[in-house]
């Protein structure tokens, strides 16, 4: 960093240029840490992570565009990229959850070794331009600009509204465009559900007989009596529903409820000299157990 | 050359004479089998028909003032395409008219023979329709007005010799000899057909008149390339070397086939092209000779090894080849020969179909046997056929005051008048020809008709036994009225110069010289002596001595070189198939290795190249990010580069 | 001390930014690199506006944040997306299209 060694020294005895000494405390301060936002998400192995270090960096350069005479820039960066965008990075990152996290394996031969060369060639050959063509530049400031017809936001608002107001309108179109490709895209509809049945198409299928009966199975027998579903229901002359047996429970056997029915249907016996007898029971069906 | 007239009269109906048989050719194809009951009648009827209208379009003619003679009857266009304008004439002048009594003529006659040879073929109707058809193109052939409608009649007469040699589809041996017959003949045919582009694209037309009229202006090269691309078409179709080998297999077609299309008409076509372009062949010495050496030397190829064959049809099959090779002898000596050419032509059409239905009566009555040393001694069993054969083997042989003796003598009359060395060298040839000629045919006479009945314990081909008779009449009449034609029509023709004073207005007054180194009488004697030689070595190697029925296998080596046809075949083999063959082969190595090679060198290379750069697509992100940056900073550092160092 | 620190600065974020997305493996930590470097950009458009005295660099920021924020929405959509079917948000895993 021989170049940026060399521009300290240029920059240094360059009166003309310099900027202010809160921007430069700013900037020297914020600078390291927009810088290590970036290096941290690059290094962050956890996604959220990477998230919140390029919270940072974004942060940074928000109050950069401000101290730069740009507030409405940097008010804009604050609230869509830090507030916005990243929020939107946030909420994928949850959707997609434990994928979060790279492998520490590098699968492509040399991709790391070449990234950085070249990483750091992009770096050394920007650098190279800035200090061959920028080293003793007058900056012009936007001190006019942003200080009459209404200062900075008016000035931008007027030049959008008029200079640039065809590309204005083609950002409204691509933003429309860019909604409906996220909803396109990101819609999952029927087309995953497809095979599967409305009511009225099973409605339809049952009565065609592609079922093995009509109407629903019966409910277990609650009764007034008896609140567990183990209960069998019972048909109208008294004997067990089969088709309210379930297969996985052991259903109660009639004989245990019997007393039950008896009294809810005002046909109880009262006890006599057979009330011991087998014969009491005679008219139950014998329980099916499964 | 004499003037054109526009055809008027009886001749406009001359157009009858290519549709009457193109129409029975037509039915009895469509017509199939429904027609089979009177197909062979329709067939014969059509041909009759034909010759009657020749006959009254000749005598019209011969009514005509001799400058009138040449007329042309344009029928419609043919070709209507820009540049190239066809017109479907025919042209009528005593040269095409004497062709169309031959063919008709002949041709009846022999139609009328098959319906007795073929009467035992179920496809009797078939074959009428084939020889309808090739009648019907060989009338195209001679009475077209130009050269692409002769070719049209070329192709067809190819056509249906193809379809009659390989008549006998059971046999192996008749396919291959079609496919031999079509084959070689395409080789003449592109001559043919080179020769004809050649006028096209000098003259701008093909028409006879005015080729012929206009043929003076090209340069003496291009005449000769169009006399010898010409003459190579007409070996081709005439069996002339070195395209004679398929001739003689042709014989695999039924006797009738072989003595109207390969002995009497088709065969002679290359002999009608000679002629036909007479004024072409005037204007170049070179070509003219080409054509004398092509004669000789078949001439004597036909001789020598008619002399070896056991095979009566292979035998008289030779004979044709040898005969051809007299014709083409005296078309190539020019204005001296042309007429002499056509005379021998009719006179050999008259007594070569009668050899050809002579033996093919034999062949009837022997059960297709072909092989003469099983035969002998069949005079007393077929006389009519005997006597009419043994008038077409005197005709042949030049015996005085018969046909050949004046067509032929003729003929060696005008080799033997050329100035210097062309005079002895043709004239010799042209008379050991005669010598051979007797004594070939002498000793195919006397095997078959004379000496022991060899037949008597042998089994034929087919395996029964002989039992030879005489044809019925609808087969012996054709013969009878041919052998007739081969006793009178050579002096009919030739005294006087009947034929060849006919024949002016188309090929040019005859022209006579002596300016050879013999006498006619001189000429005359040496032919008859060397003939009289033949029959007595004939006479004393066959007639005197017994006949082995098996042929002797040790033979001394001109035998087996004149069995093996002189190593024609061989020498087709080793000159034209084999070197074709190999160069396709270099053709396809070259093919595979270089331009394949190439070819899937180039995509191999490709293929292999990104298979191998495609691993650079790893499907990671970040390797892609990884390149992009590195370009980035490439990219910048050029900006930068240039930025700051100027 | 003169405003080209700034730009500095600004070089030094947006080169962490692109190693950060280059060696980073999940999608939403790469995607925040992303918005690392283009905070960069901002800062350096807002910083030559100063030296400049004109308003149009922060016009120009301005138009980057809302780009952002239309960028951000759909890319984080696109990694729930993938991260729906694939049960993962590593870019290492959607690795299918390639030779």
């Amino acid at each position: 960093m021989t170049h940026e060694a060399l521009l300290f020294v240029q920059a240094a005895s360059d009166t003309a240029n310099r900027v202010g000494a809160g921007e430069t405390i700013i900037f020297w301060i914020l600078g390291p840490i927009a810088l290590a936002g970036a290096l941290g998400m690059l290094f962050a192995r956890n996604a959220v992570h990477s998230a919140l270090w390029l919270v940072l960096t974004m942060f940074s350069l928000g109050v950069f565009y401000m101290i730069e005479q740009a507030p409405f820039l940097g008010f804009v960066q604050i609230i869509v990229y830090t507030g916005a965008i990243m929020m939107l990075f946030l909420f994928v990152l949850m959707m997609v959850g434990k994928e979060s996290s790279d492998s520490v394996v590098e699968v492509l031969r040399g991709q790391r070794l070449w990234a950085g060369i070249l990483g750091v060639g992009v770096a050394g050959l920007f650098i190279g331009i800035v200090a061959q063509s920028l080293d003793d530049v007058t900056s012009a400031n936007l001190n006019g600009p942003n200080s009459t017809n209404g200062g900075n936001v008016a000035n931008i608002g007027r030049s959008l509204f008029t200079d640039f107001l065809f590309p204005f309108e083609l950002t409204s179109a691509l933003l429309i465009t860019a909604a409906i490709g996220a909803i396109v895209l990101a819609y999952t509809g029927k087309a995953d559900k497809s095979g599967r049945k409305t009511q009225r198409d099973l409605v339809a299928m049952r009565f065609r007989g592609e079922y093995s009966r009509p109407s629903p199975l019966p409910g277990p027998g609650v009764f007034a009596t008896a609140n567990s579903v183990a209960t069998p229901a019972l048909l109208p002359d008294g004997s067990v529903a089969p088709e309210s047996l379930s297969d996985l429970i052991d259903s109660v056997p009639v004989t245990d409820f019997a007393h039950d029915l008896e009294v809810s249907s005002g046909t109880e016996h009262h006890a006599g000299a057979h009330a011991l007898t087998e014969s009491g029971s005679d008219s139950d069906e014998e329980v099916t157990r499964s | 050359m004499e003037a054109v007239h526009p055809a008027s009269g009886v001749a406009t109906l001359s157009w009858l004479l290519l549709a009457l048989p193109a129409f029975g050719a037509l039915v009895l194809l469509i017509g199939g089998k429904r027609t089979d009951k009177w197909g062979h009648l329709l067939g014969c009827l059509t041909i009759i028909a034909a010759f009657v209208i020749g006959l009254i379009t000749f005598i019209n003619a011969t009514g005509l003032a001799v400058a009138d003679r040449v007329q042309e009857l344009h029928l419609f266009s043919w070709i209507p395409v820009n540049a190239l304008q066809v017109d479907f004439g025919l042209r009528l002048d005593p040269l095409s008219l004497t062709f169309v009594l031959l063919i008709t003529g002949v041709g009846g006659l022999i139609h009328i023979y098959s319906i007795g040879y073929m009467s035992h073929d179920r496809d009797r109707r078939r074959f009428f329709a084939y020889l309808n058809l090739f009648v019907a193109s060989m009338l195209l052939l001679v009475l077209s007005d130009s050269f692409v409608t002769l070719y049209l009649g070329w192709e067809g007469v190819g056509l249906a010799s193809y379809l009659l040699i390989g008549w006998y589809t059971d046999r192996p041996a008749a396919a291959t000899a079609a496919k031999k017959a079509f084959l070689m003949n395409r080789v003449g045919d592109v001559g043919l057909a080179i020769a004809i582009f050649i006028l096209f694209a000098n003259l701008h037309t093909t028409q006879y008149s005015v080729v012929f009229a206009n043929i003076h202006t090209l340069s003496p090269g291009t005449i000769t390339a169009i006399a010898l691309l010409l003459l190579l078409g007409a070996c081709g179709k005439s069996g002339q070397f070195p395209l004679q080998s398929w001739l003689p297999d042709a014989m695999e077609g039924p006797t009738p086939v072989s003595a109207l299309i390969h002995a009497a008409t088709m065969v002679t076509a290359g002999v009608y092209l000679v002629c036909r372009s007479n004024p072409i062949y005037d204007l170049t010495t070179a070509g003219r000779l080409t054509v004398v050496f092509v004669g000789a030397i078949t001439l004597l190829i036909g001789c020598v090894v008619g002399c070896a064959y056991d095979d009566i049809k292979k035998v008289l099959a030779y004979s044709t080849v040898s005969q051809i090779g007299y014709m083409m002898l005296a078309a190539g000596l020019g204005p001296f020969g042309y007429a002499l050419a056509i005379v021998h032509l009719l006179t050999h059409g008259f007594f070569k179909a009668g050899l050809f239905l002579g033996a093919g009566s034999v062949m009837h009555g022997m059960d297709d046997e072909v092989n003469m040393r099983k035969f002998g001694g069949l005079f007393k069993r077929m006389p009519i056929t005997a006597v009419t054969f043994g008038l077409g083997y005197l005709a042949i042989i030049g015996f005085p005051g018969l046909s050949g003796y004046f067509s032929k003598d003729a003929i060696i009359d005008a080799a033997f008048n050329q100035p210097g060395w062309e005079g002895w060298v043709f004239g010799l040839a042209a008379a050991i020809g005669a010598g051979l000629t007797a004594f070939y045919m002498t000793r195919l006479v006397l095997m078959t008709f004379f000496g022991k009945e060899r037949w008597r314990d042998q089994k034929s081909v087919n395996g029964n036994d002989f039992h030879p008779h005489e044809a019925s009449p609808v087969m012996w009449v054709p013969m009878v009225i041919l052998a007739v034609g081969s006793i009178g029509a050579g002096a009919y023709l030739s005294i006087g110069h009947r034929l060849s004073d006919w024949l002016t207005p188309s090929l040019g007054a005859l022209q006579e010289r002596s300016a050879g180194p013999l006498s006619s009488i001189e000429i005359t004697i040496l032919t008859l002596v060397l003939a009289a030689i033949g029959v007595l070595v004939a006479f004393v190697v066959v007639g005197r001595r017994d006949v082995p029925v098996v042929r002797p296998e040790r033979v001394s080596w001109p035998v087996r070189a004149a069995r093996a046809n002189l190593y024609g075949d061989a020498l087709n083999e080793t000159l034209i198939a084999r070197p074709g063959l190999w160069l396709d082969r270099a053709l396809v190595f070259g093919d595979k290795f270089g331009i394949d090679g190439a070819v899937n060198g180039i995509g191999i290379l490709f293929r292999g190249s990104s298979g191998r750069l495609r691993k650079l697509q790893t499907g990671f992100v970040r390797s892609y990010a990884l390149s992009m940056l590195g370009g980035a900073i490439v990219l910048i550092g050029a900006l930068l580069l240039v930025r700051f160092s100027g | 001390m003169t405003p080209t620190y700034y730009l500095l600065l600004s070089a030094l974020l947006f080169s962490i930014g692109a190693i950060g997305v280059l060696v980073r493996r999940n999608a939403i930590v790469v995607f925040m690199c992303i918005e690392l470097m283009l905070n960069a950009v901002n800062l350096t458009l807002v910083t030559f506006a100063r030296i400049n005295g004109s308003l149009s660099g922060q016009i120009m920021a301005f138009f980057v944040m809302v780009v952002a924020a239309a960028e951000v929405v759909v890319g984080l959509a696109i990694i729930m997306s993938i991260f729906r079917t694939r049960r993962s948000t590593s870019v290492d895993d959607a690795n299918l299209l390639k030779y």
